[in-house]
Formats: C-alpha cells, structure tokens, sequence
C-alpha cells in the first residue's frame, strides 16, 4: 500500500521488495545543507482499523514494521495514547510517526503544565485532531509530507460520545463510524460495515456494537488482513477508549488455517 | 556471430520508455458534485455529501456546502483537504472583516475576494470547484462561479464537479431554456424567474439522477436556501407543498438578525 | 516640567525600586473615563462610561469585541488599546484555526501580560499605556481579568478601573458577595450603580455615555434579541445608545427612580432620531463627562 519507488529503469522491483533510498541532493540548499523531505516512507505499517461502539471506540493495528517486503520490527506497537481520551493508530513511514509521537507527547506536556494554573481540560480527541489535519495538510502544502495515515479515537468528555476520525499526508480529513487504512479499506472496512449496519441500520440510529460484538468483528477483520495483506503479521492490538480512558490490549494472534493450502498446486509439497 | 550478438534483451537494452519519475503527488480527486440556482428573491446552493477516492467511498457524510454569512453560501468540489482548507480561510478573512466594519461583507465582495485568494496559488492552485450563492446587495438571489485559478462570473445557475457533464445540460434545459421553444403568441423565456418549489423539483432530480448515473455521487443531499430580507418562507416551510422525503430547518441569524433567512433542506440519496 | 533622573527609560530602577515609566503608564490608566467588570455563576459583564472630547465629536468606544467568548473593556491611550485587541485578536483566531478550540480565557490574558512584560524591561521600549478588563467564558465558565500595563494579569469577582474608579470599587466591595448568584439583570443593576458612583455630582448615567457588554446566556426581558444573533447564543455582545435603554430603564425601576431618567434628560430616543444627533443633544446638556480637566493632555485618550 505504502508504494516504494521504482529504480530507474522500473523494469525492476515491480513487487516492492526492497526500499531505495534516494537522498535527493541540491534541490534546494540551506546553510546546514540540502534540506531533507521525506520523498518515500521506508519503514512502513500496514492497515488500521477503527470502529465504534456503543460504549466507545475501539483502534486495532498489527505489531509489524516492514522495510519493503522485509518483515523487518516485529514487536512495534503503532497505537498510541495521548492524554487520558485520545489515542491515535498509525500506518505508514514509522520514523514520521516517532517524530510526531514526540511532538505530541511535548504540546500534551505544556498543556498540562498550563491546566496547572488555570484547570482548563486539556485538549479534546477533536481539538488533537484538528491540530493534526493542519499539520498534515501545511506539510504537504510545503510538498514535505508526513508519510501517515492516522486514525484518531477518543471520547468526548463534554459531548459525552465517542470519536473516530481519519487523516492522511495529503491532509486529506473524514469521520465515520468505521474507518480503515490501506488495504483495510478495501479489505477490512465492508465487514466493519455490515456488522455497523447489521444492528445501528444503514443511518446509524440503531444500536451500536457491544464491546463484545465490536472486539469479535475486529478479531475477524484483523484475520483477513493477515491471510490478504502480505505486509502484516500475525501479531496485533486492539485499543479500547471509552469514558473510563483508554485501554491498549496486549498482543495477540488469530487462529489462523492453512489446511486446504495444501491441495493447491504450487503451493504444499507437490513439484509438479 | 549472429547468435551471440544480442544479450538477454532484459539486462542491457535501454528501458524503451523513459524512466518514471516517482513524485510525491500533492493532489487527491474525493468526487461528488455541487450545484447553485439563483431565483428572483432567493438561492439555491446544494451538494451530496459522499466523499470517495477512486472506488473507494470514504465517507458517506462529509459537507462540501458551508454558510458563510447570513446572505453568502459557498460550495466546493475538487479535492476535500483544499477545499476545508480554502473554506476555512475565507471564514477567516470574513471574520477580519467584520473585526474592521462591524458588518458582513456583501456577498459580490466575497466574491472577488475569493477570485483573489484562488489567483493568490495559481502556481499552487487549490484543486477545487467553488459556486457561491446568496443574496446580492439589491436583494437578488445570485450564483457565482469559479475556476480553480480564480476566473469566475455571476450566473443564474451553475453544476459542477464529478457529475457536471450530467447536470449541466439538464440546468442548461430547464434553466436558461436551453433548447425549449415558446409557444406562439405567449412570453418569453426569462431565466432566473422560477418559483422556489420548482428550482427545489430541479436540484432533486439533477442529484438523484447524477446518483443513479455517477458512482461518485450519492449517499446524502444537502440543499441550502438563502431568502431575501422579509420574503415570506411558507413555501417552504409548508410540508404539503415540499416533495416528500425533504427536512426542512431554518440555521439561526448569524448577525444582527431579521435580515435574510438561510435554510438547511436535506435529502437522502442512494448509498450503492 | 517635572524632572525625575530615573524616568527617562524603562530599565532601571529607582534606588526605591521602582520602574518609573511603569507608574507612569499605570497613570495613563487611571486618566481613561472608568471601567467596570463583574461577573456571576452563569454571566460576566462589562460597563463602561464614555466621553467625547467634545460636543462636535463621537463618544470613544470603550469595548471591543476580541472573540464570541472574549471581550474587553479598555481604560488608557486608545491606540494602544487597538494594538493589543488585535493581537489578543490574532490569538484567538489561531486558536480556534489550529485546534478548533475557542481560547481559554485566562490564557489569552496571560499572552497580553506576557507581551507587556517585556516592554517593561526592554532598552528603547515604552510600556502599554492602557488597561483591561477582559470577560470570558469558557470551558470553567465565565471569568473576570484585569490586564496592567505593567504586565500582570489578574482574575477577579468584580473589578474597576479608570478615573473615579475607587468609588465603583468600594460599592464593589460593599456589594460583591451578592453576585455570585445574582441574574443578569441583577449584576447589570450593580454594575450601574457602581459605575454611577464613578461620575461627578450632577452628571448622570445615558443613552450616550453608557454602553455594557455581556457574556453568558440572554434575558429577553432586558435584551432586544431580534436585533442580537451573539445574544441568542449567549456570545459576547454589546448594548449602546437604543440599545442599552432597556437597561437602564430597568436599573432606574430598581432604585424606585423615574424610568425616563433626571428630569431634563430628553424624552423617549425617536426611532429615526441618528445617533450623532441624539448624542450632540445629550453632550450639549452635559458636555463635561468628556471634557479633559484643566491643564491635562489627553489627546491620544479616549
């Protein structure tokens, strides 16, 4: 999903198997050298999910950071808690989202070093995300992007209801009971939506999800993800945030059945 | 001699097509359409709300219709991060406007103002399809529409984005009685003189038309109407004379009040 | 002229410790026609006496609008006043542009304090001539600030400032423990009857000389809301001239006093009476609220 560029003479490399690093030198100068853009991801995650229910929000995402085709970090959490009722879910180059983590961590900081005069709550799930969209889209106005696609969910102390919002390098924004990144948007997102639909009614008035029902329908997503998505693992988290705050699960794997794999030609042990 | 002459075509034959050169892409197309209609005494400004990206539909509810003022209503198409983005600067330069005036700015002012900011990124353009619709000075319903680079004109109608080579045509017809022949001895055509509840008739089939013919259109539509100081609402407002199917609601002065009225009538479009 | 060996720059103290030109700002406040700020549970309001420097010229408005949850009343040099509404301006828009978050009151005070700090201790710097009373209502409800321009920002239940302001605050001080659960019009009442104890003898409250501020959910009652959509929506708003004639009529009802006010003040506004003509009538019957006291240069005051 996170597309690599091709060498040039493109004849190569049509699988995306290896990152090319390309330091483009002299475009434009600066007195501590060439200014540095981030011209591809390198180090990529791969889909994120997210999906509301009638308690909460819940963000899942696999562990896995590949270089290219390469399964290379196998243990990278990529859900990340800001303050007490936000947390955002991050595909994409995970070296932009180490510097935005750090960024964020930092305003969260003064933020709450500033609520010690004045009590003021701190920032809401929207007001992170907001922030975020302008920052995603002055970036990529600059043609500098931040290579992410970034789920946003939280609860929402005053309104007292759930949030789920999407945001992306083009700073490109949209909000929906269900959102997925990547190949999950192809994959993952019709079955979020039939098991939303199936209950909540296609305008959404209906029942949500329990939190039981909404765990379930992200454990099978996340399991088509990992038989489709050559970039992801077998290894994911799901984080809950409702009005108690934000709980991240500990990893975990699906069942997973390759049983009929071996009857495919080309596939099991047959050479012929 | 002959038989080793040429080498694996594939390790030293120059590629035939020049190499591809990988950019980063600053630019999205998030589909939809929008459409304005100016009567004698009001405005129409209207658009769906599905926001897509390729085959995919992102959101089944993102507005691209946004009020500006008690008089002024603007629509946007095109790629949806400019568009929040160059929506959310024209509220701002409204808002300074104010600061300095103590009055909302006249809606043909808005209007070339927005020629200015969208001529200001003419090497950088904001890929988007504005119409601006409201009430003229004089107390007239007027459409004004624009280009991406800032060429506009005031119409008395205008379609625009995925689904405007369907709905032109149709507005062309019905609007400025395109094609259309008076009958012998009677009046002629006048375009921008139709009742509301006709011009309410035209943007409901143009919208649930384009639904059935564009995949990128559908979902949700909303029709914004902007009346003339102390024009009477009962054609609007009266159920019995409004297609069924139609919520109509009345958005609250922004300014000093009893000057025009701004109304908000939604419509659900097909969702496949 | 008055000669003081430690005034001529803002960075060095008196061997008393004081900054002089800092003093000397603070002055310009107390010169500035007064300003009253109080605020309850559920409101914070502003009232403010205007002058005209004469009877051919405009009152000089008092109260600027920042934000819909933040407005000031100014006391000082107006041009100040202007500059430092501007940028309290800028900060609320960038607030709301980045986070989608109206300003947190106290915070866009802090940042004005902050800026007039350091023209107190920078070489070639003057300090802002002016003072605020800043209202706000946000996330922990309404608020009451004063601004200095010696750079302190401090929050408060009711507050005065400008000239004659210490006789608002003793009716303040007297009075204050009523407000925290007063109505609308109760804390508008107090707010006029102390800013009425800031005007000499013989001179009175008006149409002209008096416009209040409001923060926090409307009063029909009081308030002409088909002609305020901020009112309807509890925003900042402002009532002057007409508008501010249901309140003081309401203020008068409330001390047992004639509605239409002292005796030789003009019947009911006409309705299609202009401004300047209704206020040249008033400044001709009480021209001094504006007329600066002998010997004082006022020409950059409001």
């Amino acid at each position: 999903m996170w597309k690599q560029p091709a060498p040039a003479n493109s004849s190569f490399n049509d699988y995306n198997t290896f990152p090319l690093p390309q330091t483009q030198r002299g475009q434009s100068s600066h007195a501590h050298g060439p200014v540095g853009h981030t011209q591809q991801p390198l180090v990529t995650g791969t889909s994120v999910l997210g999906l509301k229910f009638d308690k909460g929000v819940m963000i899942a995402a696999d562990n896995l950071a590949s270089y290219g085709s390469l399964a290379r970090f196998r243990d990278i959490q990529r859900l990340h808690p800001l303050g007490k009722h936000t947390l955002l879910g991050v595909a994409g180059d995970m070296s932009d989202f180490q510097w935005l983590k750090k960024e964020l961590d930092a305003l969260l900081r003064e933020e709450d070093a500033l609520a010690l005069s004045d009590s003021h709550p701190s920032l809401s799930p929207k007001n992170i995300y907001e922030l975020l969209s302008n920052l995603f889209y002055a970036r990529r106005s600059k043609m500098n992007p931040v290579w992410n696609a970034v789920l946003v969910g939280g609860w929402d102390k005053v309104k007292e209801e759930s949030f789920l919002a999407y945001v992306d390098l083009l700073g490109t924004t949209y909000t929906a009971p269900t959102l997925a990144t990547g190949f999950g948007a192809h994959l993952a997102q019709p079955l979020l939506r039939e098991a939303f639909e199936a209950k909540a009614g296609i305008n959404g008035d209906g029942p949500l999800l329990t939190q039981e029902e909404a765990e379930k329908v992200l454990d099978d997503s996340m399991k088509v993800l990992f038989y489709r998505d050559a970039r992801s693992i077998n290894k994911y988290q799901i984080a809950t945030i409702t009005a108690e705050g934000v709980s991240i699960s500990d990893s975990k794997s699906s069942d997973t059945y390759w049983k009929f794999a071996e009857g495919l030609r080309g596939y099991g042990a047959q050479t012929q | 001699m002959a038989l080793y002459s040429q080498p694996p075509m594939s390790y030293t034959q120059e590629p035939t097509t020049a190499p591809v050169e990988h950019r980063f892409n600053p630019y999205s197309d998030n589909g939809g359409s929008i459409l304005a209609i100016a009567g004698k005494d009001f405005s129409v400004i209207a658009g769906d709300t599905r926001q897509s990206e390729g085959y995919s539909i992102q959101t089944r509810y993102a507005r691209k219709v946004w009020q500006l003022n008690d008089k002024a209503v603007l629509a946007t198409n095109g790629f949806a991060a400019d568009g929040t983005n160059f929506v959310k600067r024209v509220k701002q330069r409204l808002e300074w406007y104010e600061h300095a005036h103590h009055k909302p700015m006249g809606l043909k002012s808005i209007a070339r103002m927005i020629q200015t900011m969208l001529y200001g990124k003419r090497f950088f353009p904001y890929y988007v399809y504005n119409i601006l619709g409201g009430i003229e000075e004089d107390g007239t319903g007027a459409v004004y529409s624009f280009d991406p680079v800032g060429s506009y004109e005031r119409e008395a109608c205008r379609g625009a984005g995925a689904a405007q080579s369907l709905i032109q045509p149709f507005l062309d017809n019905q609007i400025y009685f395109k094609n259309q022949q008076p009958e012998a001895g009677s009046e002629k055509f006048v375009p921008g003189n139709l009742p509301l509840s006709t011009v309410l008739s035209l943007v409901v089939d143009s919208f649930t038309s384009a639904t059935e013919r564009h995949i990128e259109v559908g979902d949700g539509l909303e029709i914004y109407v902007v009346m003339q100081k102390g024009r009477s609402a009962d054609d609007l407002l009266d159920e019995k004379k409004l297609a069924p199917g139609l919520k109509v609601e009345e958005l609250g002065a922004l300014g000093e009040g009893e000057g025009e009225r701004t109304f908000l009538v939604r419509q659900s479009l097909k969702r496949d | 002229m008055f000669r003081n060996s430690y005034d001529s720059d803002n960075t060095t103290f008196s061997p008393q410790g004081k900054l002089f030109q800092v003093e000397y700002a603070l002055e310009a406040v107390k010169q500035g026609s007064a300003a009253i700020g109080l605020r309850s549970k559920t409101h914070a309001v502003l009232l403010t006496l205007k002058r005209s420097t004469g009877e051919l010229a405009t009152y000089q408005k008092k109260l600027i609008r920042i934000d819909d949850h933040v407005g000031v009343a100014i006391a000082g040099l107006t041009s100040d006043a202007r500059v430092l509404s501007n940028f309290m301006r800028q900060q609320a828009m960038r607030s709301r542009m980045t986070y989608g978050r109206a300003i947190p009151v106290g915070r866009i005070v802090q940042s004005i304090a902050d800026r007039a700090q350091t023209n107190t201790q920078e070489y070639g710097k003057r300090p802002y001539g002016v003072g605020f009373l800043v209202i706000g209502q946000d996330e922990t409800g309404p608020h009451l600030y004063e601004f200095s321009p010696s750079g302190t920002a401090f929050e408060y239940y009711a507050h005065s400032i400008g000239a004659r302001s210490q006789s608002a605050k003793t009716y303040l001080e007297t009075n204050f423990a009523s407000f925290e659960n007063a109505t609308l019009a109760e804390l508008i009442n107090h707010g006029l009857s102390a800013l009425h104890d800031t005007l000499q003898q013989d001179k009175h409250l008006s149409l002209a000389n008096t416009s209040i501020a409001i923060i926090g959910p409307s009063d029909g009652e009081i308030e002409d809301l088909n002609h305020s959509s901020a009112a309807k929506r509890g925003n900042f708003r402002v009532w002057e001239n007409d508008g501010v004639n249901n309140l003081l009529r309401a203020w008068r009802r409330s001390r047992g006093e004639n509605e239409d006010g002292p005796q030789e003040e003009e019947d009911k506004p006409k309705p299609e009476a202009e401004a300047e003509t209704a206020q040249s009538a008033e400044g001709s019957e009480q021209a001094p609220p504006g007329a600066p006291a002998a010997g004082e240069d006022v020409t950059m005051e409001e």
